[in-house]
C-alpha cells in the first residue's frame, strides 16, 4: 500500500479545485454541487463549504444515487450486490452549473450513470466533473473538467480515497 | 449525509417473494431500505428510470384487484418494464386451461418476472416450483399478500421511525385476510406485538399456534395500540353467519369517531382497502388527521419497484 495524497494534501487540493471552479464559473448562473455516493458525497460536501466561503453565500450542495442507472445491472458479471440508496437533491437543478463531484474518475461509466440520472431530475444549464483522483483507463468518451491528482495506476491495483467521515482517517491510497 | 442504511448489509438472493413468513429480519429491512431509494423516482419530473429495460413484467390475476394490479403495472412500468396485463375473464382458463400451463405459455413468451393473485394459498410457490421466471404473490388465498405486509411495516417504520416495541391491533375478518398473516410476519420479526382483533367466528382455528396475542374486544386494547389496521368485511368470502347483523358488527368492532377520543394521540389508523365506509371503520375516522390509508397507497409502490427490483436482480446475478 502506497500513500499518494495525505490528509494535507488532499484539503489543498480541495482548495484548488474550489478555486478553478470559481475562476471560470464566475457569472450569474448558480452553481451547486452534487456528489455520487457514497465518496463523492462526502467531497461534495466539502467543496462546497469552500465554494461558499469564497463566494460569500451558501453553494447547494446533493447527493445522488446512481445504482438503478448502472450499466451492469442485468450481468452476470456485475459488481455484486447493487445497493438503491436515496437521492438527496434539495433544490431544483434546473439551469443552475452543476459540479458534478466523485472521488476518482476511472473508466467513465458511473460518470455516465451520474449524467442520466441527472437529466431525468431536470436541465440544468451545464454540467461539470470535478474529481480528486484522475486515473488512466477510460472505456466511455469522458474526461474531468477539474481533476486533483493524477494517477497512472495499472489496471491491477486499486486507487482508494478515505475520508474522516467514512473511514476514520483522510488519505489517498494505491494498493 | 445518510452513509449508513438502518440494515445490514446482505446479499439479495432471492428471485421469488412467496410470504414474508420466509424471510428474515434483516432481508425485510433491506427490502423496506431499498423502497426508500425508488420513493424519489415517483415525485421527479421524469417519473421512470431505467433499471428493468427490456424486461417483461406479467400480471396475472385470478381474483378481482385494482389498487395491487395498478401498483404493480405502475411500478414495473416505472423501472421501464414493460407490462402484460392478464385477467381470468378475458383468458383462455375460461376455456379450462390449467394454472401451469398458462404460466408455462407465458414463459414460452419470455417474461421475466410473473405477478400472482390466485384464490388457492400456496399458488404462487406452486409457480415458483415448476417454472423458471422469478414468481411474485400479489395474494395467494387465506395466506399470504406479502407486498401489502411490507407497504404497511413500511408505512409504520417512515412514521414512528421503528416497529421495535410497538402494539398494533388488526381488526376484524382475520379467518379470511392474507393481509393479516403477511403484517402479522412482518411486524412481529421486526419486533412489534400484534393483536388480533375480532368476534371468535372471524379468527382462524389455528390461531393459538401463531405468535399473536388475541383479543375478542375492542374496548379491551384501543387504548393501548399504537397502530390499528381494520380489515374489510369480505362478504365473497363469508359463509354462514359470522356475526347478527352488520350493525352489530360495527357497534362492537368497527372504528368509530367515539373510539378514536379513547386512543392513543399518535395512534396510526390504517386500512388495506377497498374501504366499506360505516362499517369496519367511519368516514370521519378513515378521512381524519391519524388516517394514513393513502400514504399506504403512496408507499406500495415504492415497495413494489423495490420488490420487483431485487427479484430481478437475483435471477440476473444468480442464472
Amino acid at each position: 500500500m502506497k500513500v499518494i495524497q495525505d490528509s494535507g494534501q488532499i484539503e489543498q487540493t480541495i482548495r484548488d479545485l474550489a478555486g478553478r471552479i470559481l475562476s471560470e464559473n464566475r457569472g450569474d448562473t448558480e452553481i451547486a454541487a452534487i456528489g455520487i455516493r457514497s465518496r463523492g458525497e462526502i467531497l461534495a460536501g466539502r467543496l462546497s463549504q469552500e465554494l461558499s466561503k469564497e463566494l460569500g453565500k451558501v453553494v447547494p450542495c446533493g447527493t445522488l444515487d446512481i445504482t438503478l442507472y448502472r450499466d451492469d445491472l442485468n450481468s452476470p458479471e456485475g459488481a455484486g450486490q447493487p445497493v438503491v440508496r436515496t437521492t438527496e437533491i434539495g433544490f431544483d437543478i434546473n439551469d443552475k452549473i452543476i459540479i458534478l463531484v466523485d472521488d476518482v474518475l476511472y473508466t467513465g461509466r458511473s460518470t455516465r450513470a451520474a449524467m442520466d440520472a441527472l437529466i431525468d431530475l431536470g436541465r440544468p444549464r451545464a454540467i461539470r466533473l470535478a474529481v480528486l483522483v484522475d486515473r488512466v483507463g477510460r472505456e466511455f468518451p469522458i474526461q474531468a473538467d477539474y481533476a486533483g491528482y493524477k494517477s497512472d495506476a495499472a489496471p491491477g491495483e486499486l486507487v482508494q480515497v478515505r475520508f474522516v467521515e467514512s473511514d476514520g482517517r483522510d488519505e489517498v491510497v494505491i494498493e | 449525509m445518510a452513509l449508513m442504511r438502518k440494515s445490514k448489509q446482505l446479499k439479495w438472493v432471492r428471485k421469488h417473494l412467496l410470504g414474508l413468513r420466509d424471510l428474515s429480519a434483516d432481508e425485510i429491512s433491506f427490502i423496506l431500505d431499498t423502497a426508500e431509494g425508488f420513493e424519489q423516482v415517483s415525485t421527479r419530473s421524469v417519473k421512470k428510470a431505467p433499471p428493468l429495460r427490456g424486461k417483461v413484467v406479467v400480471n396475472l390475476f385470478f381474483e378481482d384487484s385494482t389498487r395491487t394490479r395498478n401498483s404493480f403495472a405502475l411500478a414495473a412500468s416505472r423501472l421501464s418494464a414493460d407490462i402484460i396485463e392478464f385477467t381470468k375473464k378475458s383468458s383462455s382458463v375460461s376455456k379450462g386451461e390449467t394454472l401451469l400451463d398458462t404460466a408455462r405459455n407465458l414463459e414460452a413468451l419470455g417474461i421475466d418476472i410473473l405477478v400472482v393473485r390466485h384464490g388457492a394459498g400456496g399458488a404462487a410457490r406452486f409457480l415458483s416450483r415448476n417454472i423458471n421466471v422469478c414468481v411474485v404473490n400479489a395474494g395467494d388465498g387465506f395466506c399470504e399478500h406479502p407486498t401489502q405486509g411490507l407497504l404497511d411495516v413500511y408505512t409504520i417504520r417512515k412514521i414512528k421511525g421503528s416497529l421495535e416495541g410497538l402494539k398494533i391491533a388488526i381488526v376484524g375478518d382475520i379467518a379470511h385476510s392474507r393481509v393479516a398473516r403477511s403484517d402479522m410476519w412482518a411486524m412481529t420479526k421486526l419486533g412489534a406485538e400484534v393483536i388480533f382483533v375480532g368476534p371468535p367466528t372471524l379468527m382462524p382455528g389455528h390461531v393459538n399456534r401463531l405468535p399473536v396475542r388475541v383479543s375478542y374486544s375492542l374496548d379491551d386494547i384501543i387504548e393501548e395500540v399504537d397502530v390499528i389496521n381494520m380489515l374489510r368485511i369480505q362478504f365473497e368470502r363469508l359463509g354462514g353467519n359470522p356475526f347478527p347483523s352488520i350493525r352489530e358488527y360495527s357497534h362492537y368492532f368497527g372504528l368509530t369517531v367515539e373510539r378514536m377520543k379513547r386512543t392513543k394521540r399518535d395512534i396510526l389508523v390504517m386500512h388495506p382497502g377497498p374501504i366499506n365506509r360505516g362499517l369496519e371503520i367511519e368516514s370521519e375516522v378513515a378521512d381524519g388527521p391519524r388516517s394514513v390509508i393513502l400514504e399506504q397507497v403512496t408507499n406500495g409502490l415504492a415497495v413494489r419497484m423495490a420488490v420487483l427490483f431485487l427479484v430481478n436482480q437475483a435471477a440476473a446475478q444468480g442464472d
